[in-house]
């Protein structure tokens, strides 16, 4: 069995964004870059998932992106993934781009079990698995927190607004890991060692002619700071009076 | 030709999710401001009170219906939608962002060959095109962008757009029987979180944060919340302490809200837990530290101790509802 976990490089979340000169993009200097936060869940499902299959199981690092990816893919090879790959591609593509790219990747390589985190925390579509798993004809479920496999079948529970729906579907699929779905590994001295010998396979990305445009990029309108009504429960009948007159909220 | 705009209506056994009004209203005054004849559509078995769409300007709705379609199968629904905007022309199509529409909405690109905004704030048309803004980086920067797509998709983010009754007609519905739904994948079964509120879902949240100092003090949350018929949110910190279940989490890594009131109770205010809330409509501070950075952003605030303020607010609200 092959396995793909897809990857992305993204801003610190303690990142101050700034708009760039372009307008249509963040300044990303003096930005620190992370693996994104829900692809950990990611990597660590399909690392779990390789236990459990058996250690003919091969489990590949896909991300698309520039030179600076590949920081990113060694933090998954430390993690204890087999073999990463960095489709290149230095322009800002869209979510559709990126998973066209990865679809051919993840057809060529042969995999079954396709795993990513559920968002990206710079774009935060939430969309990339959905449409990897479309352009390559895959089962799909999404902000998955409990994944099953039992031979070809699927059982994953899936978080939604008011509770959790429980899904069930055949391989070959794509699951996007939401936080509490596990807790993923750190890496070991001996991995990080590892994965800093370990070659990363390089190839463009599949090319794509997008359909999305961004127009510009702005910072939201600031917002006035507010009044302090005071220190103590004295406070109390004037905050629910503007509540109640001035702002009509409760 | 491409002629329509689609709004897609949710339901969940078969009772309909509020964002739904909001996506008519915005398909409605899109297809007004285009051009466009305007149409909804629902995929579903049994579902209560359709006909009420109407009042928001839905004159037609088209109900794609089976048994096995009362739980969502988001390879039949997808299948569904992308056939039904095939055969209808359609040029626009309108989903919530919720669960639902997000997962759809890309599915549904890649079928009809176009492209998706997802969680739009915003969409105006200029000179016949629509105009999306979104929020990207977790609410600190907003993007523009269009579809050059010759269909085009976009998802709303809930409790954003104004859903506005703009009639007093019923909607007339179509159904439309399906046989053989594509069931790959579906859903078997639904746990519905015991008779919360979800904080995506709700006009008004309140939070707490590690100023409660326990678990055991979250009943002055739920107190406060239940007076004001308010969904409970919760920082990080309280969650990753085990307080808290993780769906409650509100912020960059947890869920982002857009309630008209958010309540945040001992929440200092990290980059992270302002990023999921600061496009709330009001928002309310209550900590000790006058100098917490959740006072940057609050309307009101008290700077003061949550276990002294807290039951008091709890009171004076219960005094104006009764
Ligand atoms: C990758 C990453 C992702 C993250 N994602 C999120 C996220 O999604 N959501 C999130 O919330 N955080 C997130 N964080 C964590 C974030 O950085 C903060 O650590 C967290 O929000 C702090 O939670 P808090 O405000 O409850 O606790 P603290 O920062 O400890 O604040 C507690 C506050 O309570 C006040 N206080 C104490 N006692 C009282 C009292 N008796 N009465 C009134 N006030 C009192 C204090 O003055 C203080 O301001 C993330 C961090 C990282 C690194």
């Amino acid at each position: 069995m092959k396995i793909a976990v897809c990857i992305s490089h993204v801003p610190d979340t303690a990142t101050r964004i700034k708009i760039g000169s372009d307008r249509k993009s963040i300044d990303s200097t003096g930005v620190t870059y992370i693996l994104n936060p829900y692809d950990e869940f990611a990597i660590e499902e399909a690392l779990k998932t390789k236990d459990k299959l058996g250690s003919d199981t091969v489990v590949y690092a896909i991300s698309v992106g520039g030179e600076a990816n590949k920081e990113t893919i060694r933090k998954a090879l430390a993690m204890g993934v087999d073999e990463g790959v960095l489709l290149k591609d230095d322009s800002k593509r869209d979510s559709f781009g990126i998973a066209h790219a990865l679809s051919e990747e993840i057809k060529s390589l042969g995999c079954e079990i396709v795993f990513f985190g559920k968002q990206s925390v710079d774009f935060d579509n939430s969309i990339t698995g959905q449409l990897t798993a479309e352009y390559l004809g895959f089962n799909c479920i999404p902000v998955v927190v409990d994944f099953k496999l039992d031979g070809n079948k699927v059982i994953a529970e899936r978080e939604i607004e008011g509770g959790r729906e429980v899904v069930e579907t055949e391989i070959p699929v794509v699951i996007t890991a939401q936080k509490g779905l596990n807790e993923p590994r750190y890496a070991s001295l001996k991995g990080i060692m590892a994965a800093k010998k370990k070659s990363i396979t390089e190839k463009p990305a599949a090319a794509y002619s997008q359909l999305t445009e961004t127009l510009e990029m702005n910072l939201p309108p600031s917002k006035q700071p507010g009044r302090i009504l005071g220190t103590d429960s004295s406070a109390v009948p004037e905050l629910v009076k503007l509540l109640r007159e001035e702002a009509k909220v409760i | 030709m491409t002629n329509k705009v689609l709004s897609i209506i949710e339901q969940r056994e078969g009772s309909i999710k509020k964002v739904s009004y909001e996506a008519v209203s915005v398909g409605v005054s899109l297809a007004k401001e285009l051009n466009l004849e305007f149409e909804a559509v629902v995929i579903g078995s049994e579902i209560e009170g359709l006909s009420n769409f109407g009042n928001y300007g839905a004159a037609k709705i088209t109900h794609l219906k089976n048994t096995e379609l009362h739980n969502f199968s988001s390879s039949a629904y997808s299948d569904l939608i992308g056939n039904y905007a095939k055969e209808s022309n359609a040029s626009v199509i309108i989903l919530g962002n919720t669960s639902f529409g997000n997962e759809l909405a890309p599915r549904i690109a890649v079928k009809l060959n176009s492209a998706c905004i997802v969680d739009c704030v915003s969409l105006t048309v200029e000179s016949g095109e629509i105009i999306a803004t979104r929020p990207v980086y977790a609410g600190k920067a907003l993007i523009k962008s269009k579809l050059n797509s010759d269909i085009k998709i976009f998802t709303i983010r809930p409790n954003v757009f104004k859903a506005e009754k703009i009639s007093d007609q019923n909607s007339e519905i179509k159904v439309e029987e399906i046989t053989n739904p594509n069931l790959k994948a579906k859903v078997v079964a639904y746990k519905k979180a015991e008779g919360k509120l979800d904080v995506a879902e709700a006009n008004i949240i309140v939070a707490g944060g590690r100023g409660m100092k326990g678990p055991e003090h979250f009943n002055l949350i739920e107190s406060l919340a239940n007076v004001l018929g308010a969904a409970i949110g919760a920082s990080r910190a309280v969650v990753d302490a085990g307080w808290r279940p993780h769906s409650e989490q509100v912020g960059q890594t947890g869920k982002t809200v857009s309630p008209s009131l958010y309540i945040a109770c001992g929440i200092s205010g990290a980059i992270q837990h302002l990023a999921g809330m600061s496009s709330s409509k009001y928002i309310v501070a209550i900590n000790k530290d006058k100098d917490a950075p959740i006072f940057s952003i609050a309307d009101y605030g008290i700077a003061g101790d949550v276990f002294d303020i807290l039951p008091a607010l709890t009171e004076e609200i219960k005094k104006i509802k009764s």
